[in-house]
């Protein structure tokens, strides 16, 4: 394994992993607000034995994704120094006010967690609301940055190094809006459909449970809207892939070659060698739609690029029709869910059909989430900054970096192996309040 | 001297300097519980573990949050610098990152399990071991800066010279245990203040007085490694007005803090305590300014364009207005206050 892979592979799974705690941070104080302010509202103590059930959940994967998040921005220098060296000045902006976020997201949720007995009722949820506030707010500013290494403004090109640097303008980049957009949605649908999966598994077996009906339902109320609006919000980003990104683009969809008119495929396998997508379904003009907002629009295929600058195309097709794949599973499960919740949302055990897909749905947002990352970061490979900075020059000259890589996915794996089993622990079989004692004491 | 001394660049690494004074004795402190989580003893070992975790619990993540504050203003305010530190101090601080990593989780699994079994009790130990690792290395981190080990690669290196040597040596290693005994000083200190038994108090103020007289020597053990591995240290520490002014304070601080614990003035030995790892800090920023690292970088040659600085001071400036409060509001509902009632 040379250095480089090595790096780009180390970097792939501290991204893979963080980005999961960093999306269930984003959204879990959302939901975590909801139930406090249900209890708050109706005394009802299934919403106080949800709040802090989840809660408990949030903090140790708030911790985990603190952690991780903590390695990762040591291993932009770690990793990619000359990277840093180069862009820094440029882009260390977000990364501050996100240090700022992340500082007031880490205060509040302590006040949360351990301020219940200390503070008073409203102080406390008010807590909760800044936490889900920073939270949404450190992750806007990090993918703020991440689209500028797509979509790259703020200074001028001089010999290979910026001049007129403008912070500012850097932040204002093209791909900001959409980006971030999608990334937060993407939390909200992902999350709640993961915690709705967990309740709707528990329903499954006990019908009746009011614990679980109303974790489901306020679940729901998150997964719902944002898994409805996702499809929206990508397609605001494939266009701006279309406008900044054109061989980004033709690799998601496996176009080759230079089209009036180009079909949207479905599926199917590209071929670098003979420069084809086999198999795949094709929707004839819907791509050109799509991108440019008419049929016969044209559509740069991979040939407008060097074949040495090619993204992995295989890598980013599949990637892409996996994300869109499940993307639009969890939207059609968001409208269905929609409207039995609507109909009949008081009695939600007793639809076991919903109930099974939402169990489904479970994992399916955060492989969504993983499989766009892939998408728009192996996409824009061999570039760290598009067009820019290229990925090999960015890389750390120490050799032997396989061994960091061995000994962070090591940990990494480990950490994910003992939180899975923390959460089964404490949230699924936590004793001293299990489902059953709820339900007792609400018939009581 | 005041023209020249007030320059953006300097203001910013003033800034950054806070940054790792903050993480220094809030996060230091946390490490240091950690440690005597490890070493608690006695008849009331339970009660000593769940007074630290009880203390930390609440506050850890926000203290931790101003080391990536310090990772941020230097790699968007001085950026050569940055990349200079990650790739010649690549392994210590990927190995503090394990630490670090290993040390937050642990902390976390074993406070939100409520079982009271084998496996939490497993989570404990391995908080407590992995709380030595991240000081020791933060030492090692400082230690091999202060010393003027770095310098630009010549190209005729080899890679364990080039990313072993500099730190692998006694001055840098001495600087880490140095970390690991103040960190424990700092924790103790603190614990002193936190405890709302008598006996339990007593056992943290023993604690202090030994991590206070560990501190001394390992100091003193610091400096005379520092005469023959780190000489321009040496010499700017003991002959630089600023620098021994603030070597000066670190002493006066040592002592006030033995005496404070000593006559059981806690929260005298709650200010003097930090005031020491500062004055520690201090000391050697003004004994190597204006290098950022001694022999490579200067603060105003590695320094990011005026645009840049003058953003991230308004950031800052805006930032702390949020921070500020907001951290108060925190220490505030759960630091021990005195008038409370006791146990």
């Amino acid at each position: 394994m040379n250095d480089l892979l090595a790096a780009r592979s180390q970097m792939a799974i501290s991204l893979a992993f963080h980005i999961i705690f960093a999306a269930i941070g984003m959204a879990m104080p959302a939901l975590m607000v909801l139930a406090e302010w249900r209890w708050q509202r109706t005394g009802d103590p299934v919403y106080l034995d949800l709040a802090k059930r989840w809660s408990t959940g949030t903090a140790i994967m708030f911790a985990v994704g603190a952690v991780s998040g903590t390695v990762i921005s040591f291993e932009l220098g770690l990793l990619w120094p000359g990277f840093m060296q180069w862009a820094g000045a440029i882009i260390g902006m977000p990364f501050s006010l996100e240090g700022f976020a992340f500082f007031t997201e880490a205060i509040f949720l302590g006040i949360y967690l351990y301020g219940r007995e200390r503070i008073s009722p409203r102080a406390h949820l008010a807590s909760a609301i800044a936490v889900a506030v920073s939270g949404v707010s450190s992750a806007i500013f990090v993918v703020i940055a991440n689209a500028w290494m797509n979509s790259p403004t703020g200074f001028r090109l001089v010999n290979g190094l910026p001049v007129d640097i403008d912070p500012i303008a850097a932040m204002r980049n093209p791909g900001a809006f959409s980006q971030t957009l999608h990334m937060v949605i993407a939390a909200f649908a992902a999350t709640g459909m993961a915690i709705a999966a967990t309740h709707a598994w528990q329903l499954r077996r006990r019908p009746a449970s009011p614990f679980h009906q109303a974790g489901l339902r306020i679940a729901l109320a998150v997964a719902i809207p944002a898994a409805i609006l996702q499809p929206f919000s990508g397609d605001l980003s494939a266009r701006y892939v279309a406008k900044q990104q054109p061989t980004k683009l033709a690799a998601m969809e496996g176009q080759f070659h230079t089209e009036r008119g180009a079909p949207l495929r479905i599926g199917g396998i590209p071929d670098v060698e003979a420069g084809v997508t086999r198999h795949a379904i094709e929707i004839p003009g819907v791509l050109s739609l799509l991108a440019f907002g008419h049929r016969d629009a044209v559509v740069p295929g991979l040939d407008q690029t060097p074949r040495a600058d090619w993204p992995p195309v295989l890598i980013v097709h599949l990637a892409f029709q996996v994300m869109v794949a499940l993307g639009s599973y969890l939207a059609l499960l968001a409208l269905w869910a929609g409207w039995v919740t609507w109909r009949d949302g008081k009695r939600l055990g007793r639809h076991r059909l919903l109930l099974l897909a939402l169990v489904a749905a479970g994992p399916l947002g955060f492989l969504s989430i993983e499989a766009g990352w892939t998408v728009t970061e192996v996409g824009r490979q061999p570039w760290v900054i598009q067009g820019v900075f290229r990925t090999a020059d960015a890389v750390t000259p120490m050799p032997g970096l396989w061994v960091p890589f061995a000994g962070f996915t090591l940990l990494f794996l480990f950490l994910g192996v003992v939180t899975a089993t923390m959460l089964y622990r404490q949230i699924i079989r936590r004793p001293q309040s299990d489902p059953q004692t709820t339900e007792q004491q609400v018939a009581q | 001297m005041s023209e020249t001394l007030w320059t953006l660049p300097n203001a910013v690494a003033l800034c950054a300097l806070l940054a790792i004074s903050a993480y220094a004795i809030l996060a230091g402190a946390d490490f240091g519980g950690g440690m005597w989580d490890l070493f608690a003893r006695g008849p009331r070992a339970r009660a000593q573990r769940e007074l630290i975790a009880h203390a930390i619990g609440p506050i850890w993540e926000a203290n931790h949050v101003w080391l990536i504050l310090v990772v941020v203003l230097l790699f968007s305010c001085f950026p050569p610098a940055f990349s200079a530190l990650m790739i010649s101090l690549n392994v210590p601080i990927s190995l503090m990152l394990v630490g670090i990593v290993l040390r937050g989780s642990a902390f976390a699994f074993r406070s939100h399990d409520t079982r009271g079994d084998a496996v939490q009790q497993r989570w404990g130990r391995l908080f407590a071991i992995t709380s030595l690792i991240t000081p020791l290395l933060l030492g090692v981190c400082v230690g091999t800066v202060a010393s003027g080990a770095l310098h630009a690669p010549t190209g005729s290196e080899t890679a364990w010279e080039i990313y072993f040597m500099p730190w692998l040596a006694p001055f840098p290693l001495a600087c880490g245990v140095f970390a690991l005994v103040l960190f424990a000083l700092l924790a103790a200190v603190y614990l002193t203040v936190e405890a709302e038994d008598e006996s339990l108090r007593e056992d943290f103020r023993r604690f202090a007085l030994q991590a206070a007289t560990a501190t001394f020597i390992t100091a003193f053990g610091a400096l005379l490694v520092a005469r023959g591995e780190a000489p321009r240290l040496h010499d700017a520490l003991t002959a630089r007005p600023s620098a021994l002014l603030f070597f000066a304070a670190t002493g006066v601080a040592a002592v006030v803090t033995i005496w404070a614990l000593w006559t059981r003035r806690y929260r005298l030995a709650r200010i003097s305590a930090p005031a020491q790892v500062c004055c520690i800090l201090w000391g050697w920023a003004a004994a190597q300014f204006p290098a950022l690292i001694p022999g490579w970088l200067s603060v105003e040659g590695a320094a990011a364009p005026t645009v840049t600085l003058q953003l991230t001071l308004i950031g800052l400036a805006g930032g702390m207005l949020l921070l500020a409060p907001s951290l108060w509001y925190l220490f505030h509902i759960f630091t021990h206050h005195e008038g409370e009632p006791t146990a």
